[in-house]
């Protein structure tokens, strides 16, 4: 028995072997042939796999999300079965005597560099697409598995250095029992789309995760950030013990989900659900969720090769905010740039891409990317409660020029005859300090504030979020951050202005206590932290809360604070 | 060899989901079909290089073909173009 710790990422314990999740880089050799004509069917062959492989994986893609992401897996067929590129394959191979392998590498990289080289965002992302076939491909003819993911067939814990979304995407949820990388914070892609599905997860782990061998026994403790390699059987029997009460507590909790949230002396606060896409509002729903506090919009920017149109923004707002009546869905606008990129969008690379064009930036200087996202919203918003929110705004200025903008939007759809919100409230997100300090002049032209924990700590303490090394000093558990988030909160109440938190804080039970007692007005999570967050609000009192968050201030660091909430609010251990 | 002139309407240009179309319009015909834009020409069946020519909105394109079915090849690709390939925009 061996235990390597982590970071929480997501509540839980998951047991079960390991599913070690290995990304092997191909290599091409370069040989003579002598038999051109066997080489070719080898070609044939591999190319034939590809195909139904292209087509499984738009089937999928189809399936989970949407004709038009899927629609990718059609171009890449085509270029599989490109005529010039077999040509310049069958030459190499005929010819030359090169071998497939080599020929097909090299004809694909060719033609990947031609397509980069050309100044246009829609034709440069292509190169992707030629790479991507021409290596699975290249993974048939060598006989190498296509993707990790394909070889995972019964329930075990993903065991991987890092996940990409492309990664993932592949992977069958009904067989992932829990995750631990040896990277990554808990704000990483694997630890957000862990607590979006409800699983254990544990991250950062460093390099001694990568001595687990596939098929090891594994417990993965998500509460206490701690992965165990074949456990004892007393330890085994106390875990699965743990695992039970975590699941009734949680079916528990899931019951009465419906019911407010209302502290023991009545006073109750907002529930909402942060979600992804249009499948996210069932389970939103499902779990509890008052509405929706974040809607990120960058669902429909991703998995695809070009701008989505007004029209198709306005047909997935639409649904999505219809889906939830009266009860309000808060739509961030495209928050991109930093570490989160889309390839047909051109964005220049940075020095410092936290600390520049993106999100607001970016949009304020792309009205063509800006106003179809705007107008969509506009059009969408008419009969029901879509409010707007948008994402890293530094100063008053990046408001006013924002409601500039969306006036603009709103005179032109309605010369060209469209039905507009009128009232649409209007709001930002606080996750730079310079708004955290400025929040009592920008409550003046604002509706609302809905702080980003995640991004605030990074910039609060000056600590990137996805360097391991320094992440754990970009806790929201810092003083700092719960001193600006008072201050946010302290200057919009007098202006009648509600304070909402949509960051991962907002779903951690230890945080819960102290943002109570702060005053905050709406907390947004991932849908499975919903039943628990109301559980909890149900079980303590706001004047306890108050009192707590008073101490939590004054504390000095974030192990303090986290250590004081835990004997303060006992409530807040579960499982 | 009969040829016809068109303009790309499409917003993406001749990129991404019409060039798809294109190409897999070209290949039902047996004709050799060429697509010319700013003096370069590319084999109308192969998607690499259509994509190649960079054909944005607003582009001016030739097409050529030779063979039994050029005639109809020609009209089925300019009717592609004009319905702005079949998409809603």
């Amino acid at each position: 028995m061996k235990s390597i710790s982590g970071i929480p990422a997501s509540y839980g314990i998951a047991i079960g072997p390991a599913f070690v999740f290995d990304r092997t880089e191909i290599v091409i050799e370069t040989y003579s042939i002598n038999d051109p004509v066997a080489e070719w069917k080898r070609f044939e062959e591999a190319r034939e796999k590809t195909h139904q492989q292209l087509d499984e994986a738009y089937q999928k893609t189809k399936n989970d999300c949407g004709e038009e992401a899927a629609e990718i897996f059609n171009a890449q067929k085509l270029m599989l079965e490109d005529p010039e590129l077999i040509n310049l394959v069958k030459t190499r191979v005929e010819k030359d005597l090169a071998n497939i392998e080599s020929a097909l590498y090299e004809t694909a990289e060719s033609y990947a560099q031609q397509l980069e080289a050309i100044n246009d965002e829609y034709i440069s992302a292509r190169a992707l697409d030629v790479r991507d076939v021409s290596s699975r491909c290249l993974r048939n003819l060598l006989g190498t598995t296509d993707s990790p993911a394909a070889a995972l067939r019964t329930p075990s814990i993903i065991v991987a250095k890092d996940l990409t979304p492309s990664d993932t995407v592949l992977l069958n949820k009904d067989f992932v029992l829990g995750f631990c990388t040896a990277e990554g914070g808990s704000t990483s892609h694997t630890a957000i789309l862990a607590r979006g599905l409800g699983i254990p997860a544990v991250v950062g782990a460093g390099t001694d995760i990568e001595n687990i061998q596939n098929g090891e026994d594994l417990v993965i403790d998500g509460d206490a950030g701690v992965i165990v390699i074949n456990p004892d059987p007393v330890a085994l029997k106390e875990f699965s013990r743990r695992q039970e009460i975590f699941y009734q507590l949680r079916a528990e909790a899931e019951a009465i989900t419906h019911q407010p949230a209302v502290t023991t002396d009545g006073h109750q606060v907002e529930v909402v659900a942060n979600i992804g896409n249009v499948e996210g509002v069932q389970t939103a729903l499902d779990a509890g969720a008052e509405g929706v506090g974040l809607l990120r919009s960058e669902f429909l920017y991703l998995e695809r090769s070009s701008l989505p149109t007004e029209e198709e923004q306005y047909q997935k707002y639409k649904t999505i905010a219809d889906a939830f009546g009266d009860k309000p869905v808060i739509l961030r606008t495209l928050d991109v740039g930093g570490d989160k990129d889309i390839p047909y969008i051109d964005m220049p690379p940075e020095t410092n891409p936290f600390l520049g064009v993106r999100a607001i930036r970016l949009c304020l200087s792309r009205p063509e990317l800006f106003k179809p996202q705007l107008r969509a919203a506009l059009r969408a918003g008419y009969g029901n409660n879509l409010k707007l929110m948008f994402p890293m705004v530094a100063t008053v200025d990046d408001v006013l020029k924002t409601r500039e903008v969306l006036e603009e939007c709103r005179d032109e759809l309605k010369k060209e005859g469209y039905d507009v919100a009128e009232e649409m409230d209007i709001g930002i997100m606080i996750e730079i300090p310079s708004a955290a300090i400025m929040a009592d002049q920008l409550s003046e032209v604002v509706d609302f504030f809905s702080i980003g924990t995640n991004d605030l700590s990074q910039y609060t303490l000056a600590a990137d979020r996805t360097n391991a090394q320094v992440a754990p000093i970009a806790s929201g558990f810092q003083p700092a951050v719960f001193r600006l988030i008072k201050g946010v909160i302290d200057a919009a109440h007098p202006n009648g202005k509600w304070v909402g938190l949509c960051g991962e804080m907002a779903g951690e039970l230890l945080a819960i206590p102290i943002l109570l007692g702060l005053g905050l007005d709406e907390f947004s999570m991932n849908p499975p932290a919903i039943p628990f967050a109301k559980q909890l609000i149900r079980s303590i009192s706001l004047e306890h809360a108050q009192r707590v968050a008073q101490t939590a201030l004054n504390l000095r660091s974030d192990s303090e604070i986290r250590e004081y909430i835990q004997k303060m609010v006992p409530e807040v251990n579960i499982g | 060899m009969p040829e016809i002139t068109a303009i790309i309407y499409h917003k993406v240009g001749l990129h991404a989901r019409p060039a798809s179309k294109f190409v897999q319009t070209a290949a039902k015909y047996s004709s050799d079909i060429e697509v010319t834009h700013s003096e370069t020409t590319a084999n109308a069946k192969s998607i690499l290089s259509v994509l190649t020519l960079g054909a944005n909105k607003g582009a001016e394109i030739t097409i050529k073909a030779e063979g039994e079915d050029a005639e109809q090849a020609l009209k089925a690709l300019e009717q592609l173009v004009l319905d702005n390939f079949g998409e809603d925009e």
